[in-house]
């Protein structure tokens, strides 16, 4: 048995010793240990190409763009143009649950593909598209359709913007098209970046309406699996927030047509909307703040953020209440359940938020984190927004398109002066502020972006954590090692994990994992036990 | 109030769009074949989204490890080819995993700039990033032709071609292609042909890689699995036994044709006739005599049918599912004295039309059934809408529909992403036979139970 390394510099060096040298030296750039609170942060490589052949945990551009952005939406009918297979994977497979009460409409339990054949690729799918677009019509006549590009579209150059127009004109509908071939970029987030671009473009601000409400905001990036944004919803109001849109849980396309009127941009998932979050302070002069809902202190921070932007005193004596109150039934579980998780230790490599979002809840249960990375993310999410203006724009992500945004004519309303917003980022409120990941979680804590099977096989032999978190690619194989998996993509089927009653979820389905009993009973009593007696009684 | 609140039973002819397909595409069949060879690496020759989509649809469904490589297209691959990516993900994968076989699998993707596998893999192996002793296997599987079923069958006879030899020296063996089906369903098609002594060589064979147990060790490569080895002997067997026409014929052909091994296609041994068929070519390819074990199994089968007929009589299914899987289900469902009333596919081919035409010729009703691209679970539930049925056989996203319209669903076929079972407990062979009808009695008494009257509600049944 080998030693086990002790610091995070030598354990990397395990972890690269067998690749071949020239991946070797491109993973070592994606890995570097943590960093203590107000230390400088070292520069992380991510959101760069995957090396091929590493088997990855990465998916694609339509992945991101028309599985995570667009496809929470309930409302619109999301047609996939495209061999079968991607409408086929990204149907009902996310868990973005919704309400659409008794008689809304709901598309969500539906794909729709142009499911093109080679006859398409050969001579064009414009013309299939355009019949299958008049036949959605026909069939649900839905309010707005988007329409995504998979793979091969782009290759053979169907216009299916131009499609869009078209149909569009003769419908009179929305219709709106996402060109998110899977090869764009190096992962979903540039799908993200293409959804957000498109929102924006053919939706946000298409409808002024009044909307009731003192305290108007938007979240942006939730997506409302296992619950999430409801949990979201039921604080919100509660404290005396209206909620105007979510981008995009539980959401409706008639909500992003009246999101400027919202006062505030709260972001959750910073990765996947912070560039709607950007245009839309651009051209409706919304400010944006980052905030979290996952973990009890963290959801607390935030809604004292929130409630102090709208400085009204009565807001934020409700929203201390709903604190106080929602807190004290928070800690009686907490206090049930921590002597049985103190200690124990966590690593979380997933996504593009979560693999931060998650920490505050380990460190509730006085758990520790030895590890994390995202899957997506790129270095503003590592290193905080502030590296923003020094990140080299690569080849991949050039080809997605920067809307060039102005201020709306009549739309755009500054909602503070300057002074306003200086006194109260002085607060607290960090307008536009993203720490990012690394800052704080310690020297001793690995960062690896974009892990890989071999690194997190090699991981696990090395730290044994009592828990892993990932997605349904890496469970059984991290499980088969008798270490339980956590998904945070699905969350294992249960949820929801944010807010209060989201935490409380949370420390119970953690208290059961950390602590099971399972992986006792791998051995059979014949498999620990000495060797068969192998005497024999003589008659 | 209802989940697929949009659907009407207002029938409008489509012609380009597909809703709620009861299909997919083709790699994800040739992942699953490909696993089905031991120390074998599936890899996806396209973007990372395809590899990413099809590991978690088979992790999903079977709950156990799938890895796999991607070749990570760009946008520069797309327009210059992807063949310095393969060669790269090819040298990764024999440094860093380790596998003996490499089977890789093309996408729409790399179909459409036309990537010649045959071509990059030879580089490969000029460059010497393929070690000695090592393979490299490879399919065509376009996803814009054909669907899971199809690429299925491509990796098999990919996996053939790979390494199937002919020695001259007869081995004695049949050999068992086995269609997209279970893991247990190939323990149980091998475990039939054991009790009749005829030794066997079974490709693929996904028994003991995707219904593992739990060790406390991870493997990459679970000791299962038809050995390469094993596999080049097929060219010397006796004759080849391809069970379900879509997913087996190519490599039934090619073994015939390449290495003049007599090959039988025939259907899925699911429900009692076709497992009878399948056991009497097995008896009469080995020679060999049914050992009473098996005709004691089969007599339960007709034991357990003649108890229950009554229940099973008249009541109308509806099903969705691969085309070998559905018709097999069919000829059960009818020898049930069930109405196989809706059927659809998404997999076309011009035999399930003829076969369908023959199994339902005296079944007294007017059943319908469509293959192919808009034969989809959206048509299904418009012609349920319309006249409802007793049972629904199919996947998972069947739920929606039975939810919807209060019908029991028996779940079988890809994916079952809700249940487990699948992996462990066969539906094909006798003891298959008698667990669908458990599966099918439990939906229809549950049913009875439910919603009997209280003056009727009765003890037994």
């Amino acid at each position: 048995m080998s030693t086990k390394p002790t610091n995070v510099e030598e354990i990397k060096k395990e972890l690269i010793a067998k690749m071949p040298t020239k991946v070797a030296r491109k993973r070592a750039k994606s890995i570097l240990p943590g960093t203590e609170v107000g230390e400088a942060i070292p520069e992380i490589q991510s959101n760069v190409r995957t090396i091929p052949g590493i088997i990855t945990q990465r998916g694609c551009t339509y992945a991101g763009c028309k599985g995570v952005v667009l496809g929470p939406s309930r409302d619109i009918v999301n047609l996939t143009h495209g061999p079968i297979g991607c409408g086929f994977y990204s149907w009902l497979t996310r868990r973005n649950q919704t309400d659409a009460g008794p008689d809304g409409e709901n598309f969500i339990p539906y794909a729709f593909s142009t499911d093109m054949t080679e006859h398409d690729i050969v001579f064009g799918g414009e013309k299939k598209l355009r019949a299958a677009i008049q036949e959605a019509y026909d069939n649900f006549h839905p309010k707005a359709i988007s329409i995504f590009s998979t793979c091969p579209v782009g290759l053979i150059g169907d216009d299916i913007h131009a499609v869009a127009r078209t149909m569009q004109e003769e419908l009179g509908i929305t219709i709106f098209a996402n060109s998110c071939e899977g090869y764009k970029g190096v992962s979903q987030s540039a799908g993200h970046h293409i959804a957000n671009n498109q929102i924006m473009k053919h939706v946000i601000g298409t409808k002024d309406v009044a909307v009731e409400g003192k305290f108007k905001v938007n979240m942006l990036g939730e997506y409302n699996i296992g619950g999430d944004a409801f949990e979201i919803e039921r604080i919100l109001e509660k404290c005396g927030f209206t909620l105007v849109a979510t981008f995009s849980g539980n959401s409706t396309v008639e909500d992003f047509r009246i999101a400027h009127a919202a006062d505030l941009n709260t972001v959750m998932c910073h990765r996947s909307l912070n560039y709607v979050a950007e245009m839309m302070e651009t051209k409706y002069g919304i400010p944006w703040i980052k905030v979290n809902f996952i973990g009890a202190e963290a959801s607390a921070k935030s809604l004292r953020r929130m409630a102090a932007y709208f400085e009204d005193q009565e807001l934020i004596d409700r929203t201390e209440a709903v604190i106080a109150e929602e807190l004290e039934k928070v800690k009686t579980v907490v206090d049930e359940i921590k002597p049985r998780t103190d200690g124990k230790t966590a690593m979380l490599f997933v996504g593009g938020s979560r693999a931060h979002h998650y920490q505050e809840l380990f460190k509730e249960l006085g758990m520790k984190i030895l590890g994390a990375g995202y899957e997506f993310a790129h270095r503003d999410d590592y290193e905080g927004r502030h590296v923003l203006p020094t990140i080299k724009v690569d080849a991949d992500s050039r080809n997605i398109e920067e809307l060039e945004i102005h201020p709306d004519p009549e739309r755009f309303k500054p909602r503070k002066t300057e002074e306003e917003l200086a006194r109260l980022n002085e607060k607290g409120l960090d307008f536009k502020g993203y720490e990012g990941m690394i800052g704080g979680m310690g020297k001793d804590a690995m960062v690896i972006d974009d892990i890989n099977h071999y690194e997190t096989e090699k991981l696990l032999e090395i730290y044994k954590p009592d828990i892993f978190c990932a997605g349904i690619k890496e469970k059984y194989i991290v499980q088969k090692m008798g270490i339980p998996l956590k998904q945070l993509h699905n969350y294992d089927m249960g949820g929801p994990y944010a807010g209060f009653n989201g935490a409380i979820n949370w420390y119970r389905d953690i208290d059961r994992m950390v602590n099971t009993k399972v992986w006792n009973l791998i051995k059979a009593p014949w498999q620990t036990d000495g060797p068969e007696l192998e005497a024999t009684y003589v008659a | 109030m209802a989940l697929l609140r949009h659907t009407t039973g207002e029938i409008k002819e489509r012609k380009a769009l597909t809703v709620n397909p009861a299909k997919t595409c083709q790699p994800v069949g040739a992942m699953y074949a490909a696993l089905g060879v031991k120390g074998c690496f599936p890899h996806s020759h396209g973007s990372q989204g395809c590899c990413a989509y099809h590991r978690s649809a088979l992790t999903r469904h079977y709950k156990e490890p799938v890895v796999a490589g991607t070749s990570s297209f760009t946008e520069g691959s797309s327009v210059f080819g992807g063949q310095s990516n393969l060669i790269t993900a090819i040298d990764n994968i024999f440094t860093l995993y380790d596998p003996e076989v490499i089977a890789i699998h093309t996408t729409c993707l790399s179909e459409t700039i036309g990537d010649d596998l045959m071509q990059i893999s030879q580089k490969a192996k000029d460059d010497g990033k393929v070690p000695a002793g090592k393979h490299i296997v490879y399919a065509s599987t376009p996803s814009y032709v054909g669907t899971h079923v199809t690429g299925y069958a491509n990796m098999v006879k990919g996996i053939l071609k790979g390494f199937v030899k002919k020695t001259g020296t007869p081995n004695g063996k049949i050999n068992i292609i086995p269609g997209f089906c279970e893991p247990s369903d190939m323990a149980e098609m091998r475990r039939l042909a054991d009790m009749m002594g005829i030794d066997i060589t079974m490709v693929p064979d996904t028994n003991g890689v995707l219904n593992g147990p739990m060790t406390g060790h991870y493997e990459m490569y679970p000791n299962a699995g038809a050995t390469p080895a094993e596999i080049a002997g097929m060219g010397d067997a006796k004759a080849t036994i391809g069970l379900g026409r879509w997913a087996t014929a190519d490599g039934v052909n090619f073994l015939d044709a390449e290495f003049k091994v007599p090959g039988h296609v025939m259907s899925l041994p699911i429900g009692l006739k076709a497992t009878d068929r399948y056991v009497d070519l097995l008896r009469k390819l080995s020679g060999k005599t049914v050992p009473d074990a098996i005709n004691f199994e089969r007599g339960q089968v007709v034991d357990l049918l003649s108890d229950y007929s009554q229940y099973f009589y008249g009541k109308k299914v509806a099903m969705a599912g691969d085309p070998d899987q559905v018709l097999a289900l069919v000829e059960f469902c009818i020898t049930l004295g069930m109405i196989p009333a809706y059927t659809v596919t998404g997999t076309a081919g011009k035999y399930f039309d003829e076969r369908m035409t023959e199994l339902l010729k005296d079944v007294p009703y007017d059943c319908k059934f469509k293959c192919g691209g808009e034969a989809d679970m959206y048509l299904l539930h418009q012609w349920i809408k319309n006249d409802p049925v007793d049972l629904l056989i199919g996947n998972t996203y069947l739920k929606y529909v039975a939810r919807d319209e209060d019908i029991p669903l028996v779940r079988h076929g890809f994916p079952i992403l809700d249940r487990v079972g699948h992996q462990y407990f066969p539906s094909v062979g006798y003891s298959g036979a008698m667990r669908l009808m458990e599966k099918f009695l439990e939906a229809l008494l549950d049913r009875l139970d439910r919603d009997a009257p209280e003056t009727r509600f009765e003890l037994q049944l």
